[in-house]
């Protein structure tokens, strides 16, 4: 190696200290611990809700929307769905830091974040207009 | 530069002339393994569900809009095209879970060698097919009887 020669790309950083500015250097740990801590969250959450669905599944409007209506089943319903979008955003995100490269990159990991969170949302809207929404007189 | 990593291939022979460095090679020079199909079919049961869920939102939506959107979602989820994606999605859920524990395993510090992750491949298939078919025969099972026996009941009232 001619380090020395004035063809030579010179720039005066090592290879490592590129390298740390690209990858596990800046936010990976972060990143690969609220991936597992939202997995495990969703394995009791998963769990209640195929319970729940067994004692639901073909049941009538009227039915679910008194299910959906009770508190306990409505904050469990929103912890469901808020935990699972946020895992699939951080999930995705990884595929296109793999997949997508270029120019592509950055508006791709905004359309993963402001898909997964409007679902998100949505879900959440929907369990608090189910939980606060009902009309009184039906109590 | 279309990328950043271009950074990190840059070499230079002896002479000084700059070469790019090799890439390490891809997906298309390995013969496929079952730890190697496990592993890429993480990711995309993790996308299918996502997908999934996605739909389920929507089934929340239509059941907070009211009772004429929740028969139109019972439509969709009742019709056997529905009834598919619905067994698929719940598939896609175990197979993505059975992953996941597997690599929960993993990060504590177990069953990563070589010949364990072998050994436990073929375990992981088995309990994804038997929990994922039985959980998803089940509960469609339970939720088609159910409708049924209202059907049935609303017909004898009227």
């Amino acid at each position: 190696m001619n380090a020395t020669s004035p063809t030579h790309r010179t720039v005066m950083r090592s290879q490592l200290g590129r390298a740390r500015g690209l990858g596990s250097g800046h936010s990976g740990t972060g990143h690969w611990i609220v991936e597992r801590v939202s997995a495990a969250s969703l394995l009791p959450l998963s769990g209640w809700f195929v319970i729940q669905m067994f004692r639901l599944g073909g049941a009538d409007y009227e039915q679910v929307a008194k299910w959906g209506g009770k508190p306990v089943n409505a904050t469990l319903l929103a912890a469901l769905v808020a935990t699972s979008f946020y895992h699939a955003e951080v999930g995705l995100q990884v595929i296109v830091d793999d997949y997508v490269h270029g120019k592509a990159h950055a508006p791709t990991k905004l359309l993963v974040k402001i898909g997964t969170g409007l679902l998100g949302l949505l879900g959440i809207v929907s369990v608090l207009k189910l939980a606060l929404g009902r009309p009184a007189s039906k109590g | 530069m279309q990328d950043v990593r271009e950074a990190l291939y840059v070499g230079s022979r002896s002479d000084g002339t700059l070469i790019r460095r090799p890439m390490s090679p891809h997906l298309q020079v390995y013969k496929m393994r079952l730890s190697m199909f496990l592993s890429i079919s993480n990711r995309i049961t993790g996308v299918v569900a996502t997908g999934g869920s996605a739909l389920g939102v929507f089934w929340l939506a239509a059941l907070a809009k009211g009772p004429k959107s929740f028969a139109s979602a019972r439509k969709v989820t009742g019709n056997p095209l529905g009834q598919l994606v619905l067994f698929g999605w719940i598939l896609s859920l175990v197979w993505h879970t059975v992953g996941g524990l597997r690599h929960f395993i993993w990060d504590a510090g177990h069953r990563y060698d070589k010949k364990e992750l072998n050994e436990d491949g073929p375990v992981a298939l088995g309990v994804i097919a038997g929990v994922g078919v039985t959980l998803a025969t089940a509960l469609l099972g339970v939720s088609c009887c159910r409708a049924r026996h209202r059907a049935k009941l609303l017909k004898k009232a009227s």
